[in-house]
């Protein structure tokens, strides 16, 4: 094989001259980080009250959130995204159609990402959450009645605080899901992690060094992510009610 | 407000339909090869020879830990140009092989765990009857274990199937026409971008609900 590593590369000058390769790298790791985290947190926020909603007795809140869920889930993300993108700043009313296609397209990028990846997200949220709730049996919300607490005082002070502890593995999965799906926003051009692979591949000539970077720095972040939420399980075990592993 | 004109779907069906069956042929051959493969995986990585298994656990928490976007993009720009440098030969339009293989591969280690706790829901007790009637372990796996392990797993697996159909949109990366490839450059051909974005998520929307519903149906009744 006739191929010259050169992991300096990463220290050399882009065309333009004003960093390096590196610094290419870490923006495009700042962008996903920074996706990835508001899209997490807006899908954690309409996950949380959409599983709820599929929990209550009401008919038209568990009609509502089950819309929701079955629409966000069954259309593919990169579909979703371009959506987002392409359709959705034709059909709003004309000014706001304007101001975003206006705005800066780093901005138009990040927006669309975001509200994509954290409406999709939250659907995966909700299924979660009910599940967690559902998990609890009716003893619960009983209880909680009967101490004369009312329904939200008793989703508040009982059943969310349980739910959450019990869905907090496959929550991690989740949030892990959410930075690899992050990597669907190069197809708007966003210049996140795998955006600036493509990058470094076509502006030097070692395609191995910037693919093995960056695919390592993906493990880095899934590592970390994997890392924090386990001592957060461990802090937040109900304690003598599941045996985890 | 905005105008619609579904006039440029019509005429454009013969280049959607050509698209569908590329999304078709990468699903299919995703499965196939992904289930097969996912299953060697699995049972490498309950195997006693911790080599195997240690390996067969690396395989698959890699590829679970990076995007599809990534696996797809490595198996198009870097693993074709390695295998050219090695064995020589002109590269022609790898596209469709290449993602054919990326989707395969990466599947694999999706199915492979579905396919693992599938394994691992048999009773130990049932392995142990068959070693006990004089069986090898090739047989014990492929006469008494697995025939069992892939009942339970049926639903799981097909719902991560809906899932694969989903991701193949992602071929869009490498340029590749498939149906939502198509129809965005439809789109943008005869400037109803809009109209054919919607028209594409409609369908999908169609195909998982009722494939997801088929599902469901199936795991009341094996219930």
């Amino acid at each position: 094989m006739h191929y010259h590593w050169n992991w300096s590369i990463f220290f050399s000058r882009v065309p333009s001259g004003e960093t390096t390769y590196l610094t290419w790298l870490l923006v495009g790791l700042q962008w996903t980080v920074a996706l990835s985290l508001v899209s997490w947190i807006t899908a954690l926020v309409i996950g949380t009250v959409l599983g709820v909603f599929r929990t209550t007795p009401n008919r038209w809140l568990r009609g509502f959130a089950t819309g929701y869920v079955a629409i966000f889930r069954n259309i593919p993300l990169l579909v979703q995204l371009f959506i987002w993108y392409f359709v959705i700043p034709e059909l709003v009313p004309q000014r706001l159609g304007d101001w975003f296609k206006q705005t800066n397209p780093l901005a138009q990028e990040f927006i669309a990402s975001w509200l994509c990846l954290g409406l999709f997200t939250a659907a995966r949220v909700t299924e979660q959450v009910r599940a967690g709730i559902n998990s609890l049996g009716p003893g619960q919300k009983g209880a909680g009645l009967a101490m004369g607490l009312s329904l939200p005082q008793t989703y508040r002070y009982v059943l969310l605080p349980m739910a959450f502890r019990i869905i907090l593995p496959p929550l991690t999965s989740e949030f892990l899901n959410t930075i690899k799906n992050s990597a669907v926003a190069t197809t708007v051009g966003l210049v996140e992690l795998s955006r600036q692979a493509q990058q470094l591949v076509d502006y030097t000539a070692q395609p191995y060094e910037a693919f093995i970077a960056v695919t390592a720095l993906y493990l880095v972040l899934n590592g970390l992510v994997m890392f924090f939420m386990h001592v957060l399980e461990r802090r937040t075990r109900v304690p003598g009610y599941m045996v985890s592993r | 407000m905005y105008e619609f004109d579904w006039s440029s779907i019509p005429g454009a069906l013969p280049y959607l339909a050509h698209g569908a069956i590329i999304t078709l042929e990468i699903t299919f051959t995703a499965i196939v090869v992904g289930i097969i493969w996912g299953t060697l995986l699995a049972v490498a990585r309950l195997s006693s020879i911790t080599i195997l298994a240690r390996l067969a656990a690396l395989y698959v928490n890699l590829f679970r830990s990076i995007p599809l976007v990534m696996v797809i993009l490595w198996f198009f720009l870097i693993v074709p140009q390695a295998i050219q440098s090695l064995f020589g030969g002109a590269i022609q339009d790898i596209r469709l092989p290449s993602a054919l293989v990326a989707y395969s591969l990466f599947q694999a280690a999706y199915y492979s765990e579905i396919i693992r706790a599938g394994i691992q829901s048999v009773p130990k007790g049932q392995a142990s009857a068959a070693y006990a009637l004089g069986m090898s372990y090739g047989q014990v796996m492929r006469l008494v274990v697995l025939p069992q392990a892939f009942r339970n797993m049926v639903p799981l697996l097909l719902t991560q199937s809906i899932i694969l159909f989903q991701d193949t949109a992602l071929v869009y990366v490498i340029g590749l026409g498939d149906f939502f490839g198509t129809a965005q450059r439809v789109g943008e051909r005869d400037g109803r971008i809009v109209e054919l974005l919607l028209f594409a998520g409609a369908v999908y929307f169609v195909i998982c609900s009722a494939s997801s519903y088929v599902v469901k149906r199936l795991q009341e009744r094996a219930a």
